[in-house]
């Protein structure tokens, strides 16, 4: 970055911790960036010409006459068509080797949607995975996090629904991402042939952490330009959206605020609503889709990460091994889309509602039968009935490598339920037994 | 001589201010940055040093910006033309904003100014009045809306003259009035009222004990909530949580619906934008949305004005119950108002009480949960404002310090439950944890008498006691299995599961489920207890679960069926077949 020629250097440090530098500078803007000898910073403090700068990279060797220069301007991201296919670090520069980005420069972290303005999300997204198009249906303009253990195919099941769920573009923005799994993005959308249709910004675990919490920003301005500016559909995909909260947590600790539950920052719900609630739906036909993965320790979501996502997001989806049939699923019962009910038997067949609830009803007989087992009880004949219903709901429907479309899913649910039970015990409104019930 | 300021410090909303006068604590002023003005809330004060929470973001402030201070509170502006509208949390009309996002600093008038409201008078030259009295009304979406002395104005006054019938916009003087000095007021339809302070305009706070029909099941026949009254609902996330409180909402029989969205998702306002304006309210018939304020604060807006959102919600319904009218507040959810003041008190650094929030957290909540309540106005007339806020406690854990501070202060706990809701068993509310304090008034129970006939609450306790039984005997059955306990003990559960499907279950997307009228329950109620009063013989517990899923059938499609209506009937002849096979 060119120093231009009114800008003054200051060359006096007065203080340095391990992530914030001090120093005595005038006319400087809350939110403002700065570089260090060349590592970038950013104003977190001001108190009279006391200035508080927290520096990305970390304060490693910056000396106290170290060169600081500020930039006059809050992070920023130039955009425009020629972001497309290309990607870059958490600064928002090319790592690909291609060429700077041409373009409007936009301050990232913008304003707020007026909720007068956004348009009630209506579109299904579909994956093909009935765990989620039947028992939690997706719909554009949504958010929604996988919670899951670190050790589950989170980044695979997600890199499928990406290329299934026909976006006009798609975003990635990798946190403390593996380099394996960079890679691994990088082949699966290479090889799909949608390179064209990708734009990603990702910080490797080999990145220093805080520069992490620049990422979401970084790639939720690029799908408001063309949500916005071109009226795409975009789906952004945050991963892993734990280790910007972690990253939260260490800045937090070293601006010595006083933490709150599991060592969180106090502001962690309004730092993680800031970014999923930039999924919308736009009056004029684009829309921002936000697809997280929130990993969590030992299954555990009542720590603060995945409890203050839960309250913000709409819905979760939990990935589960089933031990019975040996394939990962997605659990039915810890999983919920909250837009469900605005396209399920509106969009897709007039019995998805129902259907959905009563599988997911016997699929919980089946669960107290199973505890009823375990406790070395003898089963009744319903109970042996669930119990073969959910080895079959859990192969045939729940495991996350199905992929049909929604009105076989359905035909697959009835013909579950005619296998293994009476009407009388599925609990469905009469008029779609008369109907579906053959 | 209005004081003014300079920007001293800047820490992301908290900016210090050097004050060149006096200064008021909660007092607002507006920070220059560049040709936009912030709007910010004085919070403490130290000596020269003023802190201020801005309620916007400050990126790009610099030190040395001025700042202009007003001599004045946050402030709400009161008058007809309030209703159907979608204000933030500083009461800015959302519909008046331009463009798609939000801009800073972008503040407008919530009333509209050119709008002609048919005004009647009310008192006449000569009357006696004081702050609130009723001197006319305006038809706000059909309802009588009166144009009260302003609550500000302290003492009693004569009326000089009041204008006669005729069209008037909220600007026009509609009365002047007189104090004891002689001197004169013109009143206009428009007042100004700062929201963290009560509206105190009644005569009496009775215990409340009218029941405020909901038309959710769970609520009315188990836990009813009274007009005036106060109840939360903490749950986990994704227990239904904000479907049940739209339920409450769109049926409950209130004059005016105030919802204040206060740090959530902004689709679930967006919902409310959508349906309000096409759903009929059930007891009038016209437009829900007519009778609806929504207050949204959405979790990406401003933190700061957060808090101020709900206090505006509350001022609101205040000036509403002070013109005798049925109000219900509904805010989704405290919690997020209780983080707000956690991030400010960090800020300040403050010694923090349990998980970092606030020391006096409890004594906040109590305060806002006592400003609702059932009141006999000046005139006799009655007005009341029922509040209903959500939980969302950390974890799941109901030993949190809101949900305790809430518990507290509000007389309804309805606990939704992560089990019900993990079984699908909707609305997810517990219902033995759950409790209402008013269904152990005796003044409610003198009022539900006129409204159901014989021993109602009888029934109502017999029933809880039941679903406590039933609890009781499933446990029992886990740890014995189903043949080793008497089959009996069968009876008494697959009972209390007939109260959970057909009582407490209820389906919020069914057009005829989701609303049931207090006949309905009442209906509903007898029925079921007829079938628990019922002597049963069975064989095996094999037959008992058999039998009463079939009970559970038919009474869930009687749920579904139009009232009364044929294929009501047929259910019913069929249900009183199958209770025959019995005897």
């Amino acid at each position: 970055m060119a120093t231009k020629a009114f800008q003054k250097i200051y060359t006096k440090i007065t203080a340095i911790t391990k992530a914030t530098c001090s120093l005595k500078a005038e006319g400087v803007g809350n939110d403002e960036l700065a570089t260090i000898n060349g590592r970038l910073a950013q104003v977190v403090k001001i108190m009279g010409n006391d200035i508080t700068l927290q520096v990305f990279e970390g304060t490693e060797g910056i000396p106290t006459n170290a060169e600081v220069i500020f930039l006059g301007k809050a992070p920023s991201l130039k955009v425009s068509d020629q972001l497309a296919g290309r990607f870059f670090n958490a600064f928002g520069n090319p790592i690909d080797g291609g060429p700077e980005i041409e373009g409007i420069e936009v301050e990232i972290g913008g304003p707020s949607v007026n909720p007068v303005r956004r348009k009630q999300p209506s579109e299904l997204i579909s994956t093909g995975i009935a765990g989620i198009d039947l028992n939690n249906t997706l719909v554009s303009g949504q958010k929604i996090p996988f919670f899951a253990d670190p050790d589950q195919p989170y980044n695979q099941v997600m890199a499928n629904v990406a290329l299934r769920a026909k976006a006009d573009k798609i975003i990635l923005g990798g946190m403390g991402l593996t380099n394996d799994d960079y890679l691994y993005f990088k082949n699966v959308f290479n090889n799909a042939g949608v390179l064209d249709r990708i734009v990603s910004f990702v910080n490797t675990t080999e990145n220093p952490p805080v520069e992490r919490l620049l990422i979401p920003d970084m790639a939720l301005t690029a799908a408001e330009f063309f949500a916005v500016e071109k009226n795409e559909k975009v789906l952004v995909l945050l991963t892993d959206m734990t280790s910007y909260a972690d990253a939260l947590a260490i800045v937090s600790n070293r601006m010595d605020q006083i933490p709150s539950k599991d060592s969180m920052p106090g502001s962690l719900y309004s730092d993680l609503a800031k970014i999923y609630e930039k999924a919308v739906q736009f009056p004029a036909g684009g829309s921002i889709t936000i697809i997280a993965v929130t990993t969590l320790s030992g299954g555990d979501i009542t720590h603060a990460i995945p409890d203050n996502t839960g309250y913000i997001t709409e819905g979760q989806l939990f990935l589960r091994r089933d031990s019975d049939v040996g394939k990962v699923i997605v659990d039915p019962f810890r999983s919920l889309s909250r837009l469900k009910q605005l396209v399920a038997g509106k969009k897709t067949r007039e019995d998805h509602p129902q259907v959905m609830n009563a599988a997911v009803r016997l699929y919980a007989d089946a669960a107290n039968a199973k505890t009823k087992l375990e406790n070395g009880f003898d089963l009744t004949n319903y109970d042996e009935r669930a119990l073969a219903f959910a080895k079959d709901y859990s192969e045939q429907l729940l495991a996350i490598d199905v992929n049909i479309d929604n009105t076989q899913m359905l035909d697959v649910a009835w013909s579950l339920f005619k296998t293994h039970f009476k009407p009388e015990e599925v609990n469905i409104k009469q008029n779609l037994i008369d109907k579906y019930w053959k | 001589m209005a004081t003014k300021g300079i920007v001293k410090g800047i820490i992301s909303n908290l900016v210090t201010v050097y004050a060149d006068g006096p200064v008021s604590q909660n007092e607002i002023c507006y920070i220059s940055l560049g040709d936009i003005r912030l709007m910010a809330e004085v919070l403490k004060i130290n000596g020269d040093n003023v802190f201020v929470q801005v309620f916007e973001s400050t990126r790009g402030l610099k030190v040395g910006a001025e700042v202009e201070f007003t001599g004045h509170m946050l402030e709400v502006t009161l008058g007809p033309g309030m209703l159907s509208r979608n204000y933030d949390g500083l009461q800015n009309d959302l519909d008046k904003l331009t463009g798609v996002f939000l801009k800073r600093g972008e503040y407008n008038f919530p009333l509209d100014t050119e709008r002609l409201w048919g005004f009647k008078p009310l008192a006449k030259a000569g009357d006696i009045v004081e702050a609130a009295s009723w001197l006319g009304e305006v038809i706000e979406n059909h309802q009588p809306h009166k144009i009260m002395v302003p609550f500000v104005m302290e003492g009693s006054y004569t009326v000089k003259s009041v204008v006669a019938e005729g069209e008037y916009k909220v600007t026009d003087t509609i009365a002047v009035i007189t104090d004891a000095d002689g001197k004169d007021y013109e009143i206009n339809m428009i007042q100004k009222w700062p929201v963290k302070k009560p509206i105190l305009v009644h005569t009496e706070k009775p215990r409340p004990f009218r029941l405020l029909e909901t038309g959710v099941r769970t609520i009315d026949t188990a836990n009813p909530i009274v007009e005036g009254g106060t109840g939360f609902i903490p749950g986990p996330f994704g227990t239904g949580k904000t479907v049940l409180q739209h339920a409450i909402s769109k049926q409950a029989d209130a004059d005016i619906v105030i919802m204040a969205a206060c740090g959530e998702r902004a689709n679930e306002v967006v919902e409310i934008f959508v349906e309000f304006p096409e759903l009929e309210d059930p007891h009038t018939g016209r437009k829900l949305m007519e009778r609806t304020i929504i207050i949204a604060n959405t979790s990406n807006m401003p933190v700061a004005s957060r808090e101020a959102s709900v206090y505006t919600a509350m001022t609101i319904a205040e000036y509403y119950r002070a013109m005798g009218l049925k109000v219900l507040l509904m805010a989704d959810s405290t919690s997020r108002w209780a983080q707000a003041l956690r991030e400010m008190s960090n800020r300040m650094e403050e010694l923090p009480g349990q998980d970092a929030f606030p020391m006096d957290l409890s004594a906040i909540i109590g305060a806002f949960y006592s400003r609702a309540g059932f009141v006999y106005l000046k005139n006799g007339a009655t007005g009341s404002i029922t509040f209903i806020g959500t939980v969302s406690p950390a974890g799941g854990n109901l030993k949190e310090p809101v949900t305790e501070g809430t518990k507290k202060a509000a007389r309804c706990f309805y606990a939704l439950e992560q089990n019900r809701a993990d079984r699908k068993r909707y609305p997810a509310v517990n219902p033995i944890d759950s409790y209402s304090k008013y269904i152990e008034y005796p003044e409610f129970e003198e009022y539900i008498k006129t409204k159901i006939k014989g021993d109602w609450i009888g029934k109502v306790n017999q029933m809880k006691t039941l679903l406590q039984r039933g609890k009781e005997v499933q446990e029992q059955i886990n740890i014995l299995g189903d043949d080793g306990v008497p089959v009996d003990y069968h009876v008494t559960f697959w009972k209390s599961e007939v109260i959970d499907f057909v009582i407490l279950q209820q389906d919020a997307f069914d057009k005829i489920d989701s609303v049931c009228p207090l006949e309905r329950q009442e209906y509903m109620l007898n029925l079921v207890m007829d079938i628990c009063n019922k002597e049963f013989n069975f064989e095996t517990f094999l037959d008992v679960m058999d039998y009463f899923k079939r009970i559970i059938n038919i009474c869930k499609q009687m749920n579904y069926s139009e009232f009364h209506s044929p294929q009501f009937e047929e259910y019913l002849t069929k249900l009183n077949e199958l209770l025959k096979e019995q005897e």
